[in-house]
């Protein structure tokens, strides 16, 4: 069937190292979208920050020659996206859903334009790093090389997670994002804490974006994302505002994404496009197992106005 | 002035305040308007007044969320400005408010250390553990630590949110209603143990009260608003409830004697509502209902009675069609009933909800479409799909007159209307036509003492008509005045069932406050 010294083997190994790879765009962003929904706000706009995330970052490696430079380009454009939605939103009776969706129609349209030059040169593309130097099989060898953007969000998981218990900082941001009388009893200021958790997300997920032009596949073309920031969003709420279960999510998500392509090397194409399709399906299948209609859910901020 | 970036010493014990002339104003309505009020360290003070008569803003120029236009407070004889609530916090002033406000997802533990206000950059779990813990085994009662504060019952509720202010030390304290979740056994524990506080002089208290009986058991003196006005004041040993009632009212007690009135007695007939086993989930997905039992005559008055949070508002959305039962079933007449609109218009099953404007009205529909809501497509409102605007409108003049709804014109949206005029809106709605059954709950919370006694009379001249009522409520006093037979429910079930003629206050606390053998009772 395939010409690989591991023969069936090479499947779950296939997928691994595919979940890895797509799991970072969604890790990334789900977990700034985590920082932005704990304050209280939803912010549907990381797919339109994603992107143009990934045309600065592209922009920016291409012209300095440092594709970190283009990383960090990437997130500023982002917290700047994440700025806007933030200080829209704190104008009274202005609905943050209905903020995102412009804000992520804005970004998509302005990287369209501004990317316009930028579909044809070659930028520097982000490194991997070789885990896997050990072996002698060029598959396990291509399969653990990874990347380290995918291991920053790791960290971040963890770090998030003692953050949202064990500092001012995360106790803050949970305070106001479940209760604003709390939060103003208490002294803390409301928007501001909303609009830097929001600036926060936005530069995760321009950093994700930036995965997508510089890494994997590492070019920039109109059809780069594939609405991983619309998915990272429903990801947040499957994860149950986790950040450890947004890891652990993102990894789901990365699989079911990596499943389609790993049975295409070795020969199995018939399903290919359902099998593609599979990340949708299930954050279809989340959505209606997590959302029934007379129960609320269990540990969402109480602010957001997903659930007031 | 006091100089900058020297901190006065931190003052410990129970705290003097004295008010003096205190005004407040919203752009042209005097909400206060020259009161004055004196505590001694040490003391309880008693706040008296009806809804609107200025307690709320009293406090809350207290505790700094409003400036007073004039007026001075002194704290401990000394003048104090308190532009904000934090400054009334650095003060040793605290709150307990009505509503609750523990941050829901976080554990009790979470929230008494946020409480304090300033948090280290990095949290010391171990270490805030160990002080917590010690500082529980000092209390009379215990709260789990660990409990997410959403997951409390209503009374652990507010004894976490006095268990706060007591972890800050304040000096003073402000209780706003804060036993109208809790059981008669519950508040006194509760209140016992602040009136211990403030005899050993830790302390010194305010309380906003409706419970004369609270404020008898546990206050020094009194001081009644009416109107956002002084109306009187006194030492509770030198003042009965009947004086203190009447300085509330300002003079004109009208309040029946608290006895129940003389009724016929209920006819010997079948029940017409039958409610057999039913379950149902709460919000959370977990049981709230767990197999309630219970019956009503035509012409009797069912009162069910228990702790906020133990099923009711469940039971009731149930009834009357917003929430789908998960087992049992309900009859009425006999027939099998499911709440669907048709089956209630059929079986001539009416409702009056708590909460009546989100709970029965469309508030931003017109008073006149509010009040059509039960047969705006019915004969001879609408005829073949089509409405008639002006026989509907002439229905609205006829209810707001016979109803004297107080209302700028039919018209005017419905939220516009004050709590009692949308209370007899939706009263003409649900009463004027022939009604076999009536759902009823919390019929007069946040109600003024006019509007209380009118819908109490339409609801026992409903049940002289035949109608089968079943009333929910929180205020033990309504059910014991209006019941024909009284109902316990905790944690959903029927724990306890008697005729309210002899029923016995203790009994009914204790059946409330949990204390059920398992036993389920059929109502």
């Amino acid at each position: 069937m395939t010409g690989s010294g591991l023969g069936l083997w090479g499947i779950p190994l296939e997928v691994l190292a595919g979940a890895i790879r797509v799991s970072t765009p969604y890790l990334l962003v789900s977990l700034g979208e985590c920082i932005t929904e704990k304050s209280g706000r939803i912010n549907l706009g990381l797919e339109g920050v994603l992107v143009m995330g990934a045309m600065a970052g592209y922009a920016t490696s291409l012209a300095s020659g440092s594709p970190w430079l283009g990383v960090l380009a990437a997130g500023l454009v982002g917290a700047l996206f994440g700025l806007l939605h933030g200080l829209l939103c704190s104008m009274p009776r202005v609905n943050d859903i209905a903020i995102g969706i412009s804000i992520m129609l804005l970004g998509i349209g302005l990287a369209f334009l501004l990317g316009k030059p930028l579909i044809q040169p070659q930028a520097p593309t982000l490194g991997a790093i070789p885990f896997g130097f050990w072996s002698d099989s060029p598959q396990i060898r291509s399969a653990l090389q990874i990347n380290p953007l995918f291991l920053l969000g790791v960290l971040l998981a963890f770090v998030l997670h003692y953050a949202f218990r064990y500092t001012r900082w995360g106790m803050r941001l949970r305070i106001v994002g479940d209760s604003e009388d709390a939060a103003r009893a208490l002294g803390y200021p409301v928007l501001p804490t909303r609009i830097s958790a929001t600036m926060l997300g936005g530069f995760l997920a321009g950093i994700g974006g930036a995965f997508l032009s510089l890494y994997y596949p590492g070019s920039w073309n109109e059809g780069l994302s594939s609405g991983q920031g619309i998915i990272a969003v429903a990801l947040v709420i499957f994860a149950r505002w986790e950040p450890l279960r947004c890891l652990w999510a993102s990894l789901l998500f990365g699989a079911a994404g990596a499943l389609g392509p790993a049975l295409q090397s070795i020969g199995i194409t018939s399903a290919y496009y359902l099998l593609n399709a599979a990340p949708y399906f299930l954050t279809l299948a989340i959505l209606i197992a997590t959302c029934a209609p007379n129960r609320t859910l269990q540990g969402a901020p109480g602010e957001l106005s997903l659930v007031r | 002035m006091k100089p900058i970036g020297i901190t006065r010493p931190v003052a410990t014990g129970a705290m003097a305040l004295e008010i003096l002339g205190l005004s407040k104003r919203f752009g042209d309505v005097a909400a206060l308007d020259d009161v004055s009020l004196t505590i001694p360290a040490g003391g309880v003070h008693a706040l008296l007044g009806e809804n609107g008569a200025g307690k709320s803003t009293l406090v809350k120029c207290l505790v700094g969320f409003y400036r007073a236009d004039g007026g001075t407070i002194l704290l401990d004889g000394r003048e104090e400005a308190i532009p904000s609530p934090r400054e009334s916090s650095e003060l040793g002033i605290g709150m307990v408010y009505q509503h609750f406000t523990l941050v829901p997802s976080m554990s009790v533990a979470e929230n008494l250390v946020i409480a304090r206000g300033s948090l280290p950059a990095i949290l010391n779990w171990p270490a805030e553990r160990k002080a917590l813990q010690a500082f529980m085994e000092t209390l009379p009662f215990s709260i789990p630590l660990d409990k997410p504060a959403g997951a409390l019952a209503a009374g652990e509720k507010q004894k976490v949110e006095i268990i706060k202010q007591l972890y800050l030390r304040r000096r003073l304290l402000i209780l706003d209603e804060p036993t109208s979740v809790l059981t008669p056994d519950e508040a006194d524990e509760v209140l016992g143990y602040i009136k211990s506080l403030t005899l050993s002089g830790q302390l010194s208290v305010l309380i906003i009260t409706h419970k004369f009986r609270e404020v008898t058991a546990y206050a020094d003196d009194v001081t009644v608003l009416r109107r956002g006005r002084y109306a009187g004041h006194g030492s509770v040993a030198a003042l009965s409830v009947e004086q203190m009632a009447d300085m509330m009212v300002g003079g004109q007690l009208s309040r029946s004697e608290n006895t129940r009135q003389a009724r016929k007695a209920v006819a010997d007939q079948s029940s017409r509502l039958v409610v057999e086993n039913l379950r149902a989930e709460g919000n959370n997905g977990l049981e709230v209902l767990a197999g309630i039992d219970l019956a009503v005559r035509p012409g009797e008055i069912l009162g069910i009675a228990g702790v906020s949070g133990n099923g009711q508002k469940e039971l009731v959305e149930v009834l009357i069609g917003q929430r789908q039962k998960s087992a049992g079933s309900m009859w009425v007449g006999g027939q099998p009933y499911s709440a669907s609109r048709a089956e209630q218009l059929r079986y001539k099953v009416n409702s009056l909800p708590e909460e009546p404007l989100r709970n029965a009205c469309v508030g931003t529909l017109s008073v006149a479409d509010n009040m059509a809501l039960r047969n705006y497509d019915q004969v001879p409102l609408a005829r073949a799909g089509w409405l008639k605007r002006k026989a509907l409108r002439q229905q609205a003049r006829s209810y707001v007159e016979t109803f004297r709804v107080k209302t700028t014109g039919i018209d005017a949206k419905m939220n516009t209307l004050s709590g009692g005029n949308v209370q007899r809106a939706v009263l003409a709605r649900e009463l004027s036509h022939a009604v076999d059954v009536l759902i009823v709950a919390n019929p007069v919370f946040g109600l003024d003492f006019h509007a209380v006694a009118e819908t109490h009379a339409r609801l026992l001249a409903a049940r002289e008509a035949g109608t089968a009522i079943l009333l929910v409520s929180e205020d033990l006093d309504e059910l014991l005045e209006l019941s024909d037979r009284i109902a316990v429910m905790s944690e959903g079930r029927i724990v306890f069932a008697t005729a309210a003629e002899q029923a016995d206050v203790r009994l009914l606390g204790h059946y409330m406050a949990g204390g059920h053998e398992r036993g389920e009772t059929t109502a």
